[in-house]
């Protein structure tokens, strides 16, 4: 048996892969409730249920999705570069307690119009800076980022404890390790009344949509594409390699480090350590579901957002470990791995 | 003749649409070496895949000192005493050469390497053949020749009495090639079975007993050394009389790049020691050599990829310090680069794509890439250059080499470039691609360009170029006049033998 | 300074760094045989998670200690056989199905002890691997308590070091696994499976891998909670990087390391309140990033790393 490569891929089929891919991780996720013996469908639909189930359930799927996209914007843009940053956690931290630090102790006294935008520069700033550092390192000693965006993640997590525990530790706090809350001026408009959702999922969107136009229409675009696919025809081409994965880290940094700004100025208000449940991680898989794409990444994150609000519901309902979302993902990952496979290679004997 | 000792049988194979191999039988009698001839594509490297059980023939059968040969299993084709040296070594450059020739000899479960008797062992197969290396060194710090004497000894070590050598000149100098092929007939005298792999008409008429012709996937003729010549083979292979097109006399022009005492390293090795040399418009200047001796850093120099370290360059007369990619493409320098595939084009890119890549800022408005212009300007280069099998959205990976290299000589060549730079660029190609290219670069001369080819091809150089330089090992030879050239001259210039001082004197 | 000496003086930190240094010795020859055989395995962080939760859950289901390493040798390997499945056969990008892997073996170790083990204020326990005197040396002044006193597992890791790199480099398994990373088309001509020499490498690599997580819950400590693994695996491939994939070296690596870690552990003891402890537990990861800069363009990396093979594909 020998595998193949397809000259001609149909549009069909690569739309068709990560419904497969999804369908593939349900069924295994189902395997795994089966054998915990629950009734399988049942669990299904107590998923939709939690995730859609009633306008609350409904507005906080879309609100964990916010953060989702951003994250799988930004690995997203770096591995279509073949930039491998694995460090959206950390980037996301760093964004978060930027922010936090920034308006509890710089431009707390702005004016909303003035300080969010200020804040969410900062929050991008901070995510830059932390993946400069692995790029810097690549390009200058030749380590592969991989390894060191995901040492620095906790890195990051650890200087964030550090910092909330010490300097930036709020007073108010009961002793508990969390930051000063950002000013009330800094809070991110709410979209609907009575619901944690809020203008974060417009931003995280508009985003969406930049990209696919940057990476489709703009000689940047063209010129990282062509950096990722084939380093040395670049070269050849006249795209100058260093500066266009600066340029690339900076988006990418920057995309993960708006993600754990909006995070902190739309829902928590300030920042702890369990601020992310993962959505650093859960972004590589948001974008590979996406097969890279800018828009695809905003549907890939929905499922994940639905994965992770529903499981909570459906757990609390039938004693399923709510674990079982992060199984999925993750199988979802794997599915989706061997699935665009597929529509690359076929089967000989 | 004695007996057969290898006989392939009717053997089919075929990938896809691609019938590789159509029916091929062939037999090699011990102490014989047998040439098998064809162009790229005609099936000689399928055909040598499966006698080493690479690939699975669909039909068909080797035979092997009268034996079947189990399909695929290239461990039955080493048990069987078969050895391969492939074109590209197959070496592990960090290990040592004893390492790369033990590999996969002993029991892999035994608890110990027998490394003091392989030492011993390969010790003896080298005097026996006078194929010297150390069997300590490691690979990767070995010359070329070495390595390849490295692939020999493997195959030798696991007891070979039949040599298969897929292109074994193709990184040689003269000198090296005729050394190989004088160990290749000690070898057939001391009773080994070969045969080589080439589409070097001269070395086969040199080497082999033997000639078996290979055409798109069929045996079209075999014929014994002193029955035939070269002009039939040259036939036999292409199938039809190719006239490859010759230069005419021209006048060149004033000189439009001038390269004088510039050095170039790269990771601290000096790829380029003071190469000095100037191009005039409406000429053609070789620069001959063997592949690895600086060639690719000379045409990274003049591509714009690489920095000099010192020496000046001088673009129509005017120093230009470091030549960047776009300057490059600006000042009207066409390039061809030498890895079609790695730097010519990037095959998950549209062809349009790789059309405009190197020339974003015309194609392109307030950071915006014009699609529409972009595309029309490769539809262009399609319909001139006769570029086959594909539309200007089309990846480019799914063109075949031939219409890839049109593609990227269409690119550089619509505009009219001043200075042509082409690396290689008929490698790889089959003949018929090779004719067109060629056209292509006499008509550039004709239109007034100055072409710089850089190229390994003796044959090829000495048909299109006014005037040869030689690299060897980053230097470059003074250049000689392409009329007073033989190849025999050309040849001991590729080894590195000039005399500096008579050249001069008499080259301008 | 004098605590400094203090510290170093100190049977009781000796006695440390070999077992802080257990697990990253098993990690990073699981992760240098990968990487020798030309597989990149990330899945090092998710394996060693998934072998300290299953060893311990072994354990704690009444099994004897050995059985819990045993399981979870075999649960790694399992792993491993997912992760040789999508590099070698189908040869997908070694980085990403790494992370799937982790990321899968991760989320699935946590969902399996959430659903056996039900939620309590203190995590359940089980009886640890106990330190074993070796004869004689134990009694030796400083040196016995510091060097004779380990758990099975330790000893049996440190001999492994050595055997990895008798196999590597004296036997011709050893030669094949280091021809397929340099060359797996030569291995191939050689009569050698390349697509067998990585599987077999992976799935080793991988168990060994899972056993250094088992070593966390059944001697390091009693009980298994999530995130316990705290990138170990992460350093574990730095590390082999840093041992310029020479299994001895790694040894020297991870004890290496071990001793900056339990320096900074008992520093930081002696130092709270002035220094945040936060910084000492960056340390490790700092130091990996360090070690990395240092080394990477030194070392000399099996040339077909993460590099798919396919037949007859240059």
């Amino acid at each position: 048996m020998r595998f193949e490569r397809r000259e001609h891929r149909s549009l069909a089929l690569v739309i068709a892969t990560p419904v497969l891919a999804i369908l593939c991780a349900l069924a295994l996720a189902g395997l795994l409730i089966a054998i915990a013996g629950a009734p399988v469908m049942e669990a299904y639909w107590r998923i939709l249920v939690g995730a859609f189930g009633s306008r609350l359930s409904a507005t906080e799927t879309l609100t964990r999705a916010s953060p989702l996209i951003l994250t799988g914007l930004a690995a997203a843009v770096a591995f279509r570069a073949r930039l491998w940053n694995i460090g959206a956690e950390g980037q996301f931290y760093l964004g978060a307690i930027a922010v936090a630090a920034a308006s509890s102790h710089l431009f707390g006294g702005l004016p909303s119009p003035l300080q969010i935008p200020l804040l969410l520069v900062v929050g991008a700033a901070a995510g830059i800076v932390l993946l400069l550092v692995p790029l810097w390192l690549r390009l200058r000693f030749s380590v592969d980022e991989v390894v060191t965006t995901l040492l620095l993640n906790f890195v990051a997590v650890l200087f964030v404890s550090m910092l909330i525990d010490g300097p930036l530790k709020d007073p108010m706090g009961f002793g508990w390790p969390q930051s000063q809350p950002v000013a009330d001026a800094a809070v991110l408009p709410k979209l609907f009344a009575r619901s944690r959702l809020h203008v974060g999922l417009m931003i995280a969107l508009v985003l969406a949509v930049a990209v696919h136009l940057v990476q489709s229409r703009t000689v940047f675009g063209m010129q990282s594409r062509a950096a990722g696919l084939n380093p040395a025809g670049a070269v050849f081409a006249g795209v100058p390699l260093g500066r266009t994965l600066v340029t690339v880290a900076c988006v990418s940094g920057g995309l993960a480090g708006l993600a754990g700004a909006i995070e902190v100025m739309g829902v928590q208000g300030y920042v702890t350590t369990d601020l992310s449940p993962g959505y650093g991680y859960s972004g590589i898989v948001v974008a590979m579901l996406a097969n890279l794409h800018p828009l695809g990444v905003v549907l890939a994150a929905l499922f994940t957002a639905v994965m992770f609000v529903g499981a909570d519901g459906m757990s609390r309902s039938m004693g399923i470990p709510s674990y079982i979302a992060d199984v999925t993902v993750a199988l979802s990952l794997i599915s989706m791995l061997t699935g665009v496979f597929f529509t690359q290679y076929r089967i000989r004997r | 003749m004695s007996e057969a000792i290898l006989d392939i049988c009717s053997v089919s194979k075929r990938f896809g649409d691609n019938l590789a191999n159509d029916d091929i039988s062939l037999s090699l009698g011990k102490g014989e070496i047998v040439a098998l001839l064809g162009e790229n594509g005609a099936g000689k490297t399928t055909l040598m895949s499966i006698l080493f059980g690479h690939y699975v023939p669909d039909s068909g059968k080797v035979l092997v000192e009268g034996r079947e040969l189990p399909p695929g299993k290239p461990r039955a084709a080493i048990r069987a005493g078969i050895g391969m040296v492939h074109q590209h070594f197959s070496l592990a450059p960090n290990l040592t050469v004893l390492e790369n020739v033990m590999a996969g000899t002993e029991r892999l479960w035994h608890f110990r390497s027998g490394t003091g008797a392989a030492r011993r062992k390969l010790r003896g197969i080298c005097q026996r053949f006078g194929l010297t290396v150390e069997p300590d060194a490691r690979v990767g710090d070995l010359s070329v020749g070495e390595q390849q004497r490295v692939e020999i000894l493997k195959a030798l070590y696991n007891d070979a009495h039949i040599l298969v050598l897929d292109e074994p000149t193709a990184v040689l100098t003269n000198l090296e090639a005729e050394r190989l092929f004088s160990t290749l007939k000690d070898m057939a005298r001391e009773g080994l079975s070969l045969i080589f792999i080439s589409h070097k008409l001269d070395e086969v008429m040199a080497a082999a007993d033997r000639t078996v012709v290979l055409r798109g996937g069929r045996k079209v003729a075999e014929r014994l050394a002193r029955e035939t010549n070269k002009a039939e083979l040259a036939e036999l292979m292409v199938g039809r009389k190719v006239a490859r097109p010759v230069r005419e006399p021209s006048t060149p022009g004033e000189v439009v790049l001038d390269v004088a005492d510039v050095s170039v390293s790269i990771d601290g090795v000096e790829r380029l020691k003071s190469i000095d040399f100037s191009l005039r418009a409406g000429e053609i200047l070789g620069i001959i050599g063997v592949s690895g001796n600086g060639q690719t850093t000379l045409a990274h120099l003049l591509s714009g990829t690489v920095r000099r370290d010192k020496g000046e360059l001088l673009l129509f007369g005017e120093p230009i310090g470091d030549l960047t990619v776009d300057d490059a493409v600006r000042a009207g320098i066409g390039r061809i680069p030498e890895d079609r595939n790695k730097e010519g084009a990037i095959g998950e890119m549209a062809i349009w794509e790789n059309a405009v890549l190197e020339r974003l800022p015309r194609f392109s408005r307030y950071g915006l890439v014009d699609r529409p212009s972009g595309q029309a300007f490769a539809g262009q280069i399609i319909e001139a250059f006769d570029v086959r099998g594909g539309r200007p959205t089309t990846r480019t990976r799914l063109l075949s080499g031939g219409n890839m290299q049109k593609l990227i000589l269409g690119r550089n060549l619509i505009d009219r470039p001043r200075i042509l730079l082409a690396g290689q660029p008929t490698r790889g190609l089959d003949e018929g691609a090779v004719a067109a290219v060629h056209e292509r670069l006499l008509e550039a001369r004709r239109a007034g360009t100055a072409v710089l080819l850089i190229s390994e091809d003796l044959e090829e150089v000495m048909a299109l170029a006014d005037r040869i330089q030689a690299i060897v090992n980053g230097r470059l030879s003074p250049p000689i006049a392409a009329e007073g050239a033989s190849a025999t001259k050309l040849g001991l210039m590729m080894a590195g033998e000039w005399n500096e001082e008579h050249e001069v004197s008499h080259a301008i | 300074m004098n605590a400094v000496i203090d510290i170093f003086a100190s049977a009781g930190l000796w006695a440390a760094v070999l077992r802080i240094a257990t697990p990253l010795i098993l990690g990073t020859l699981g992760a240098l045989l990968c990487e020798r055989s030309g597989v990149l395995n990330l899945g090092i962080e998710g394996i060693m998670t998934f072998g300290a939760m299953i060893g311990w859950l072994t354990v704690y289901n009444g099994a004897d200690l050995w059985t819990g390493i045993l399981v979870a040798g075999l649960s790694g390997g399992i792993f491993g056989l997912l992760h040789a499945g999508l590099t070698v056969t189908l040869g997908l990008s070694q980085h990403v199905s790494g992370l799937g892997v982790t990321l899968f073996a991760s989320s699935f170790s946590y969902y399996v002890f959430r659903l056996l083990v039900p939620v309590a204020g203190t995590p359940p326990t089980i009886e640890p691997f106990q330190p074993i005197d070796v004869p004689v040396l134990s009694s030796l002044p400083f040196l016995g308590p510091a060097l004779f006193t380990q758990t099975p597992p330790t000893y049996a890791a440190i001999l492994l070091a050595l055997a990895l790199g008798y196999v590597l480099f004296r036997t011709p398994l050893g030669l094949a696994i280091r021809m397929t990373g340099e060359n797996p088309h030569a291995a191939e001509a050689q009569g050698i499976n390349p697509m067998a020499v990585r599987y077999g490498s992976v799935v080793v690599g991988s168990a060994l891998m899972g056993i250094g997580g088992a070593f966390l819950t059944l001697s390091a400590f009693n009980s298994f909670f999530p995130t316990m693994v705290q990138g170990r695996g992460w350093i574990c491939i730095a590390l082999v990087v840093f041992a310029s994939w020479r299994p001895g070296r790694a040894l020297v690596g991870a004890l290496l390391f071990a001793l900056f870690d339990g320096f900074q552990l008992r520093l930081q003891t002696r130092l709270s309140g002035v220094v945040p402890y936060q910084i000492f537990l960056m340390i490790p990861y700092l130091l990996s990033i360090a070690a990395l800069a240092l080394m990477a363009r030194r070392a000399r990396v099996p040339q077909a790393l993460m590099q798919p093979y396919r037949r007859g594909e240059r």
